[in-house]
């Protein structure tokens, strides 16, 4: 073996190489994600189809032909739906890697040792995860359409409030999903999605309008704790607003407010578990 | 000659009840620490002063959960002291974290690299953290995996590569930013011995071309043979720092395994 130099002189402390701008290092951590999520490409796809798929082959296309549910259920359904696929999606893509790189593997060590506050790298996570729950519910929307019919009130013609309620609930659900990643650790990963992912899906609103709830008063204001409801509500009332949702501006404070404690919350435990 | 770390009163004291310290022993350390006088936690660091040269080869040696490991981790910015001033690289390790980070490179005691890259990503996406052009990362990507002969395993997920290739991974990544300071913490446990002199090798000519190296070892031989001085730290403090030549002179035998005893109390790893 020979020598290892790499080939330019040694800088000095007297006069060592010019600093690295914060923005260029955001950038190739996000560009590190990509690469990562281009080759999952198709377990992502698979990861976010699926599920979604199924519960609108039985809920939104067999069980009202069989006339189990009035056709207009698809309404509540389908915004219902691209809320799970966005939620999760962006939870998912960036929980696990945080709970195994911190847990087990420790391999985020290379991130931390780039030359960017460990804050930064923890927004970048949320950045990333944000990107991969807004294709997921650009994935399943046309499927969703095409396997459900025509959907009464379905209407595309609130762009700016769609673009709005999307980037926020990304954003809640991606700092969610990081403040899960640096809170649990890796043996609790089935507790996660036995006490945390299943109630949230089941009472997040996307099966039935939060309206729906006034069949039981005390469940109809404890759900207003999970994040879940005002995905689903807030993508009703930009995708189906003639169905009952929450008001607009409500759903969007709610989803600023969480967004901000979510991140607030995870870049305290980041910084915890980053810098011993 | 100016210092390239420079530490004054450094002091880590861990929660008794939280998280445990880092231990590159991967063993216990509370018997070799000890609580804070007021009772607030462990004490794994206490009081170091510690002054490194630029270009200096530093060997940091003691048993296992001296402080050894705690002192790499505050001088490359990933554990925050409880008192005391470290400036590494010319910079404050607390209020100019980032640009220590820019001026060091660590290689880890258990390799952990990204297991999402193949061994070449690795290179490139650190690199490129560090501003390196992609043009330049793969020049020197390529030159680094060459010369630490793993350069047919460039295209292998990393989990394929065995811990010596790893390891040898860590410190391709830890230089391909050409770092001032090179901090390895442990780099020679569980390598065979090819492994390992080619590893002295390597630690050899970057110290021959200048770099600063500071390397925790339980191989008293190791230290004796790279390190200009060697620093001995027990129990967070540090008893002696010295060149190894003055340091065996010390003992009966002139021997560095006696000298660690003899100050320690304790036997090495070897």
């Amino acid at each position: 073996m020979t020598a290892v130099a790499a080939g330019s002189p040694i800088a000095s402390i007297a006069n060592p190489q010019p600093p690295v701008s914060a923005g260029r290092v955001f950038l190739a951590l996000l560009r590190r994600d990509a690469r990562v999520a281009r080759r999952e490409l198709p377990f992502f796809l698979i990861r976010t189809i699926m599920q979604p798929l199924l519960f609108v082959v039985v809920f939104g296309y067999l069980l009202p032909k069989m006339g189990f549910m009035q056709s207009d259920y698809q309404a509540t359904l389908l915004p219902g739906i691209l809320a799970l696929s966005l939620m999760i999606s962006s939870t998912q893509s960036v929980t696990l890697p945080m709970v195994t790189e911190f847990g087990w593997t420790n391999e985020i060590e290379d991130r931390l040792l780039a030359p960017i506050s460990v804050d930064l790298v923890a927004v970048e996570k949320i950045v990333n995860a944000m990107i991969q729950g807004i294709i997921a519910a650009v994935v399943v929307l046309p499927i969703a359409r095409l396997v459900m019919g025509p959907v009464a009130g379905f209407t595309f013609s609130h762009v700016p409030q769609l673009v709005v309620v999307v980037v926020l609930s990304a954003s809640t659900a991606s700092a969610f999903g990081l403040l899960l990643g640096v809170l649990i650790n890796p043996q609790q990963i089935g507790f996660m999605f036995s006490l945390i992912i299943t109630p949230m899906i089941f009472f997040g609103c996307t099966y039935y309008p939060w309206a729906g709830l006034d069949v039981l008063p005390w469940l109809k204001y404890a759900v207003l704790i999970n994040p879940l409801v005002y995905v689903s509500e807030g993508l009703r009332a930009a995708l189906t607003p003639s169905m009952p949702h929450m008001p607009l501006g409500a759903i969007i404070a709610a989803l600023a407010f969480l967004t901000i404690v979510f991140t607030w919350g995870a870049i305290m435990r980041f910084r915890r578990r980053a810098i011993g | 000659m100016r210092p390239a770390i420079e530490t004054e009163r450094l002091r880590k004291v861990y929660p008794a009840s939280g998280k445990s310290a880092p231990s590159s022993g991967g063993g216990h350390r509370a018997s070799q620490t000890a609580m804070a006088a007021d009772g607030s936690g462990i004490v794994a660091v206490e009081g170091l002063d510690l002054v490194v040269n630029e270009g200096e080869f530093l060997g940091l040696i003691g048993p296992n959960g001296a402080g050894k490991t705690t002192t790499i981790g505050m001088l490359t910015t990933r554990v925050r002291p409880t008192g005391g001033t470290a400036c590494v690289a010319g910079a404050d390790i607390v209020t100019q974290s980032v640009t220590v980070k820019q001026r060091i490179g660590v290689v880890p005691q258990r390799p952990n690299p990204d297991r999402s890259l193949d061994v070449w990503e690795n290179l490139i996406f650190h690199a490129a953290y560090f501003g390196v052009s992609r043009k330049e990362a793969a020049r020197r990507a390529t030159a680094l995996l060459e010369r630490l002969e793993i350069a047919d395993k460039a295209r292998m997920k990393v989990d394929q590569l065995s811990g010596g290739q790893q390891q040898r991974l860590m410190i391709a990544r830890a230089l391909i930013h050409e770092p001032l300071i090179l901090f390895l913490d442990e780099p020679t446990v569980g390598l065979d011995p090819n492994a390992r002199n080619s590893l002295w090798e390597i630690l050899r000519n970057l110290h021959s071309q200048g770099r600063t190296i500071v390397m925790t070892t339980h191989y008293m031989l190791e230290a004796g043979e790279l390190s200009d001085r060697i620093a001995l730290i027990d129990r967070g403090r540090l008893l002696a720092l010295d060149t190894p030549a003055n340091l065996k002179k010390q003992t009966p035998d002139g021997s560095l395994e006696t000298f660690f005893i003899e100050k320690s109390g304790r036997r090495s790893d070897t």
